[in-house]
């Protein structure tokens, strides 16, 4: 608070402060939580039913119709999700532009390594790899 | 005006006023309850599933460069080191699962009583162990 201020104190407040955005990041968050259930357990059954398969067993399985589907859903799903809640993180620990720089490498992190996973299950599910040639 | 200078708080000196605003009890002073252990788990757990998603993201890359990459992270998760590292992992998504289903059922503004909130919060822990215990039981048998 600046004394040379002539505002009011209810000037300075208004504008500031919750109740202008914050539903979109909450809701998201949420829809990201309940779209997730399905599709990690899902993950979590499939890695148990593959535990100790070769090579040949893992294209096998990626190259069903549904599992490149399903795991693309997941990473976009997963790393939406991550980002969102990192970025609630960052902001109750950090401050100023540590926050900023922190939101916003959590944020391109997150975005690169979802198009890396689902580059990856195309790659896969469309043959590209050098094994099956 | 004078920067970081400590006055006592029942002086109101015009100068300086605003630099030492108390600040609320935090961490530092309540002693743990499961309410707050378990608030600060789930923000963990997500932490940990972050990194656990990054794991995710190599095996796949692992799988589409080829066999050989494939066979080397599978042999990395294969070892004891990495066999501790998923374990977390799991026990991690399952607490996470747990605790993010607790969030979802607050929101429909239910189970808010103490008695419902730490019901809640001892069936997760709970849940948790038992699931984790089922996953790895199931899959190495």
């Amino acid at each position: 608070m600046n004394r040379k201020d002539m505002r009011s104190p209810l000037a300075r407040a208004i504008g500031l402060g919750s109740a202008k955005s914050g539903v979109e990041h909450w809701w998201a968050e949420r829809l990201s939580a309940i779209a997730l259930i399905p599709l990690t357990l899902w993950f979590i059954a499939s890695i148990i039913a593959h535990t100790g398969s070769d090579y040949a067993a893992f294209t096998e399985w990626v190259r069903r119709p549904y599992v490149p589907i399903l795991m693309i859903a997941l990473l976009i799903t997963l790393f939406y999700h991550a980002a969102l809640g990192l970025q609630v993180i960052i902001e109750d620990y950090q401050h100023s532009w540590a926050k900023l720089a922190m939101i916003i490498a959590a944020q391109f992190g997150c975005f690169i390594l979802a198009i890396a996973g689902t580059v990856a299950t195309l790659m896969v599910a469309l043959g590209s790899d050098k094994a099956l040639q | 005006m004078a920067r970081g200078t400590e006055r006592p708080l029942a002086s109101p000196s015009s100068q300086n006023r605003e630099r030492v605003l108390p600040v609320s009890p935090n961490i530092q002073i309540y002693s743990p309850q499961l309410t707050s252990v378990l608030s600060f788990t789930h923000r963990v757990t997500g932490v940990l599933l972050s990194l656990a998603a990054v794991g995710l993201v190599a095996w796949l890359i692992a799988g589409a460069v080829g066999p050989d990459a494939y066979a080397a992270v599978q042999g990395a998760i294969s070892t004891w080191i990495g066999q501790i590292v998923l374990f977390v992992f799991t026990f991690a998504f399952f607490m996470h699962l747990c605790g993010g289903v607790r969030h979802l059922v607050w929101d429909t503004v239910h189970a808010f009583e103490l008695r419902q909130v730490y019901l809640g919060g001892w069936l997760a822990v709970a849940a948790s162990i038992v699931l984790t215990i089922i996953t790895w039981v199931v899959a190495y048998s």
